[in-house]
């Protein structure tokens, strides 16, 4: 594998040996000593051209998990202020000797455009562009319903049958873009259930189901149901009448949470904004994943890195 | 030059059925052994040993897989290697006398891949090493105390090791080379 751009790149084998390798990575944790040589003299360029907790210190705690070096840009306080691009920041860091770069920009396709430009040699990973795609979390959710349902039997499992409902801020949601195409490939069926105002134009064309009704999709009883974050940082014009409105219609609240049946596991990627698309009852419960997400996260990104910074770093010749 | 056979079924068998005594003989009993077969064969070899152990002492085939290939020291000159799934015994291995086993003892560096591995699982009290064949070339200070057959080869012969669970037949067959 030499990029991580888009889960579209993936097909059902190939997203299953990422799935089953990251089962190993989860393993590592449980050893006496929980790191790996592998990457040992490699090093990880994280570029963060956006804000980030959780995936920035996953991609972090992942790389140095195989014993790799890590390099941590963050727009704030970088030179970005003063004007410098993609390329010149790019470059600049890569001049300083670099393996990898993991990209999160707020331009959709920022992560194709740095793989496809020939600035850099390193392999990208695209670590979120714009409201395109998070390719890493999509692995991780698909890794955390897995396990869900399978547990210690999940490898080389795909997901057929599976039902995922996905709700709230869809139109933002590179999250949400990276399960509908990484679940499906694995073929679970994803129905979508957001206000009509936080629906993408051609949303029709998606492999999925869409409605506005999530208390028709809660008595459906999913095997997993995602909630996403309303993304105020996105929103430029108002989408819904009030934020008390939206967690009403569209917000997993205490009453629906106990409506929901007891197997339905509970997905957020986070950062949650408690009391508006979730509940803090619903957040705490044993039902959710939201924890073990991130924990998943740390193997799916370990697997990650080890695919594309393990193969032979020049072509063998033919 | 076809493939020429070397070991047969049976030759196998008694290959293996020989390491289990010498591994019982060496550690003075049963106890305390584990069995780390090194995929993909070693794996199943270990399985074999560990079922002759447990004829010949109840109890004593405790086997498991270590997967190596997160340790290797070529992993930047192939192509991406998809590592397998190591089992250990719940115990663990601290204390525990480890036999290594894999079908094919050659440049030694599988093997140091595998002592850097178990140094992250635990501390046995001891490791050992049990190969079915032993076709020399060695780059690093490594040795087998079990070894099934000695096989010397020329550095561009390969030596293939069928095991019938996944190859269909038992047969250790050597191929290539110019002789």
């Amino acid at each position: 594998m030499k990029h991580l751009l888009s889960v579209r790149d993936l097909d059902r084998d190939s997203a299953i040996t990422i799935l089953d390798l990251a089962e190993d990575m989860a393993q590592v944790a449980t050893r006496a000593v929980p790191k790996l040589p592998t990457l040992r003299g490699r090093t990880v360029a994280n570029l963060f051209f956006e804000d980030s907790t959780r995936t920035r210190l996953s991609f972090e705690s992942a790389a140095k998990k195989l014993s790799a070096d890590v390099i941590t840009f963050s727009a704030k306080g970088s030179s970005v202020s003063k004007g410098e691009s993609l390329k010149d920041t790019t470059q600049t860091i890569a001049a300083m000797g670099i393996d990898a770069v993991v990209l999160r920009h707020s331009a959709s396709g920022a992560a194709r455009v740095l793989a496809d430009s020939g600035w850099i040699d390193a392999p990208v990973i695209n670590a979120g562009d714009g409201t395109h795609e998070h390719p890493t979390q999509g692995l991780l959710d698909a890794f955390t319903i897995r396990q869900g349902l399978h547990g210690a039997a999940s490898r080389g499992r795909d997901l057929d049958g599976v039902r995922v409902t996905i709700v709230g801020d869809i139109l933002h949601s590179r999250v949400a873009r990276s399960n509908v195409w990484l679940l499906t490939t694995l073929g679970a069926s994803v129905h979508l259930v957001a206000p009509g105002t936080l629906l993408p134009t051609g949303v029709e064309n998606w492999p999925v189901t869409v409605s506005s009704d999530l208390d028709a999709a809660i008595a459906d009883s999913p095997d997993a149901l995602m909630m996403l974050r309303i993304q105020s940082e996105r929103m430029r014009d108002a989408f819904f009448p009030h934020d008390l409105e939206y967690a009403r219609q569209w917000g997993l609240h205490d009453e629906r949470f106990a409506r929901l049946s007891p197997d339905t596991m509970i997905l957020h990627p986070g950062p949650m904004n408690r009391g508006l698309e979730i509940s803090a009852r619903a957040a705490d419960s044993p039902r959710s994943m939201v924890l073990k997400q991130v924990t998943n996260g740390v193997s799916i990104r370990m697997a990650v890195l080890y695919l594309v910074l393990s193969g032979a770093t020049t072509e063998a010749p033919v | 030059m076809p493939a020429r056979t070397v070991l047969q079924q049976a030759d196998i068998q008694r290959a293996l059925t020989r390491i289990a005594h010498e591994i019982l003989e060496s550690n003075r009993g049963g106890s305390g052994l584990i069995l780390l077969g090194i995929p993909t064969r070693g794996v199943l070899l270990a399985d074999r040993i560990g079922a002759i152990l447990d004829g010949l002492e109840p109890g004593s085939g405790v086997t498991g897989a270590l997967d190596v290939t997160m340790y290797r020291d070529d992993l930047a000159h192939q192509p991406t290697r998809t590592p397998s799934p190591t089992r250990v015994p719940d115990v663990g291995i601290d204390g525990a006398t480890v036999v290594l086993v894999d079908d094919v003892l050659f440049s030694g560096r599988t093997i140091r891949a595998a002592l850097d591995a178990l140094n992250d699982l635990g501390r046995p009290r001891a490791v050992r090493l049990a190969v079915l064949v032993d076709r020399g070339h060695r780059e690093l200070p490594i040795r087998a105390d079990f070894v099934g057959k000695n096989l010397p080869t020329a550095s561009d012969e390969r030596i293939n090791v069928k095991l019938s669970e996944i190859d269909g037949e038992d047969a250790v067959e050597i191929a290539g080379g110019d002789a």
